[in-house]
């Protein structure tokens, strides 16, 4: 490459291959250069330019903006200390490599939840970060999120399954996946050893091995419920083990009957193993119960991956997990909850081209790196990373992802909002409060999900 | 002409051209009052209007209309869709939270009545003897109503956890205080009316100070004694007081949100109508319609109080 020169060329060398390959029309160009430098990510035309070889005139010509790059605006919901640093070193190596500006904009995780509505029908930042499943499709249905499948012909390293998990139902990619985690039963392995536990492999051995548990002062299965979402994992993997996967789906869509047998058994099985969970459960926080398992009071506790956050950096190596075991061998145990998280463009963003560019960063190998070596509590979609400097854990719950022949988001991320958190909560909770007025309950889910579903 | 203004000083009426004058005089002929200060009085109703009418009415109405609608609040009013009355049928018949939800409100006005308000009351009249180190427990005692609810929730949370709770940890006990639909609302109960305890004893702090010292040293002269002295005259003249405290209590009672949000988002055992209606409206759920119904639901027992204080105050004035 010759001597760029002016600023704004030298500025558009900086941008890597990747990216340079936007492809703008000259419509676009003129807007940015006409419309104003603080709106268009100047360094991202310039280096559309660079790559098709327009003369240096026009590039001259953006050029004066150039002193003010474009600013993406990016609103996240990474408030935990761990996340929220990853995302900043992410954030700083994009802005170095690109010229952009992001303006980070993070607010505390469940408010940033529960106020989605209202944010994406507000001024939602360019960039945003939310989840895969029916909470993505639906808000892309609604026409609030914007259409990223020309990001998608750039990002390499995605598996179908990835793929299919940010497509809405238009067919169209409306996310790109960040991170994931899987549910199972997490345990310490010291306390297995110092007891000489092996990893139950059937229902009977799960329950054998929670009444050794019992017998040797432990409490076999930690188990919270406050916050109401926890016990969703419960109900979802015992139902995809016993009814399968596609039942699971369907289920959530609505499309099946709550108060049916496949239900009740799935009920019945947990009322069977409930003397073996932690009681008190609905005053206590996950925190809490993980806190049991951690300081060895506890044998085994079904979350997700994230439950490494509460063992200290010491204690990371003595964390492992098996997957909960079959209940029927003609459904086996291969699906299992692994709930994606990723970034959304807001529909009409104020700065389209730095939101894609900033859009297929994240997504990229490069950010992925920077994000593991910042969190060891996820793990990350891209197969272009070299997972070498994944923690054991790591690798084996990648593995068992890898492994899975079907993977669900999570009860709350797989169906409608307003049935998992206005009717499943409250119903599970009372199902874990007095197991016996199953068939009440669900009656009154079924009841319910049809007033829900069909408004 | 000069008795024609009366108020106005001779130099003011020297200098005021004549045309004025008599716009002046004739402004002043039809409704006594000038062409600035009619401006001023049409502003002071209007505004006032405008803000009760855009901060109050409209969104009472439009609860009241949307409760008829089925609306996930994305996309315009053309997206809302008129279901009648199946909102309110689906309230009363199919949704579980509801009818504890109404119980919790009734109990929660009960206890504050019962308990909070007599024992801010009490701690009034024994701050009132100007014990030793008043001010002390004066300043301990309103701390709680400075606190914002929520965290007052958390302060508490601190006592009432199960494993790590400071309550447990020293009475030894395993009661789940938070979690235990039995208890939780009564440990809620207990901080909310901790915090209210404050707010009645400042009230009546403030009204026994301007009681009539008189009135305590003619009850004396003619025999009567310390409680038959607050029963029969102090607690009587602390009328407008008393009215306050009523009102605001049923308030409070109404709007119990914060502190069972900050507990458990009013589950298990904590429904109030107030988290049910932020349940289905606010957050991913956006059931706009059927929330609404619950708000509605709300404004109907609350304008059963307030008719019941207007009535009074009303028939007080007659």
């Amino acid at each position: 490459m010759t001597r760029p020169k002016s600023e704004a060329e030298y500025l558009a060398s900086l941008v890597p291959p990747s990216f340079a390959a936007t492809q703008l029309g000259r419509r676009t160009l003129f807007k940015g250069a006409v419309g104003g430098a603080a709106a268009l990510s100047v360094p991202a035309l310039l280096a559309a330019c660079s790559s098709s070889g327009t003369p240096a005139a026009t590039g001259g010509g953006a050029g004066s903006t150039a002193a003010s790059k474009g600013t993406v605006s990016f609103g996240s919901y990474q408030s935990d200390a761990t996340p929220k640093k990853a995302l900043a070193a992410e954030i700083a190596d994009f802005q170095t490599t690109t010229g952009n500006t992001v303006k980070l904009n993070t607010v505390d995780h469940n408010t940033f939840q529960e106020n989605i509505n209202n944010y994406l029908q507000g001024n939602p930042d360019d960039v945003f970060t939310w989840f895969a499943g029916y909470r993505m499709r639906f808000f892309a249905a609604q026409g609030l999120t914007g259409d990223i499948s020309d990001v998608w012909t750039k990002l390499t390293g995605f598996t179908d399954g990835f793929k299919s998990s940010a497509t809405g139902d238009d067919g169209k990619q409306y996310l790109v996946p960040v991170d994931y985690y899987p549910w199972a039963l997490f345990y310490r392995k010291s306390v297995w050893a110092a007891h000489g536990y092996t990893v139950p492999t059937t229902m009977d051995q799960l329950i054998a091995l929670s009444k050794q548990m019992q017998k040797d002062g432990l409490i076999p299965i930690a188990f919270a419920d406050k916050d109401g979402w926890p016990a969703m994992g419960t109900f979802d993997i015992l139902n995809m083990r016993i009814n399968g996967y596609q039942f699971h789906i369907d289920l959530m869509a609505g499309k099946k009957v709550w108060n049916g047998p496949e239900v009740k058994k799935v009920f019945d099985t947990w009322t069977s193993l409930l003397p073996y969970h932690q009681t008190e459960s609905l005053g206590r926080t996950w925190q809490e119960a993980a806190q049991t398992l951690q300081q060895k009071k506890a044998g085994m506790y079904l979350l997700g991956l994230f439950v490494a956050q509460q063992f200290t950096a010491a204690e990371q190596s003595d964390i492992d997990f098996f997957t909960f075991p079959a209940i029927d061998p003609s459904i086996g145990s291969d699906a299992l909850d692994a709930p994606i998280d990723g970034m959304m463009m807001r529909n009409k963003p104020k700065n389209e081209a730095g939101a894609k560019a900033l859009l297929t960063y994240l997504g990229s190998v490069q950010a992925e790196k920077i994000n593991l070596a910042n969190d060891p509590g996820n793990l990350f979609p891209n197969s272009g990373l070299d997972t070498s400097s994944y923690t054991a854990l790591q690798k084996k719950a990648a593995e068992l992802v890898g492994s899975a022949k079907n993977i669900a988001q999570f009860l709350d991320r797989d169906t409608r909002p307003d049935f998992a958190s206005t009717v499943m909560i409250p119903q599970l909770q009372a199902f874990i409060k007095d197991p016996t007025k199953v068939s009440s309950i669900l009656d009154s889910i079924e009841s319910q999900k049809k007033s829900i579903f069909t408004s | 002409m000069s008795q024609d203004y009366p108020l106005v000083a001779a130099q003011t009426m020297i200098h005021a051209p004549a045309e004025e004058l008599k716009l002046r005089r004739r402004g002043r002929g039809r409704r006594g009052l000038h062409g600035a200060d009619r401006i001023v009085v049409l502003l002071m109703v209007a505004i006032p209007t405008f803000l009760v009418l855009a901060l109050v009415w409209f969104p009472a109405v439009s609860t009241v209309l949307l409760s008829f609608t089925s609306w996930n609040g994305i996309g315009g009013l053309g997206t809302i869709k008129w279901v009648g009355t199946t909102n309110y049928v689906n309230v009363f018949t199919n949704y579980p939270p509801f009818t504890p939800a109404i119980e919790h409100n009734l109990l929660w006005l009960v206890c504050l009545f019962v308990l909070a308000t007599p024992l801010g009351m009490f701690l009034a009249v024994l701050l009132d003897k100007e014990i030793k180190g008043s001010r002390i427990y004066q300043t301990a005692l309103y701390m709680p109503v400075v606190l914002s609810l929520a965290l007052v929730g958390f302060i508490w949370q601190l006592f009432y956890s199960y494993d790590q709770g400071l309550l447990n940890a020293v009475l030894g006990t395993h009661i789940d205080w938070y979690g235990d639909s039995n208890v939780n609302i009564w440990a809620v109960l207990v901080a909310s009316s901790w915090r209210q305890v404050g707010y009645v004893m400042l009230l009546y702090l403030a009204g026994l100070k301007g009681v009539d010292p008189t009135l305590r040293e003619a009850a004396a002269v003619d025999g009567s004694g310390e409680t038959s002295t607050f029963f029969r005259i102090i607690f009587p003249v602390m009328r407008p007081i008393n009215v306050i405290v009523f009102v605001i209590t049923v308030i409070e009672s109404l709007r119990a949100f914060d502190l069972v949000w900050v507990v458990n988002k009013g589950r298990n055992g904590l429904e109030l109508i107030s988290a049910l209606v932020t349940q289905n409206i606010v957050g991913e759920a956006s059931r706009i319609g059927f929330g609404s119904a619950l708000a509605t639901i709300m404004l109907v027992i609350a304008l059963v109080f307030i008719t019941i204080y207007l009535a009074t105050v009303l028939r007080e004035e007659k």
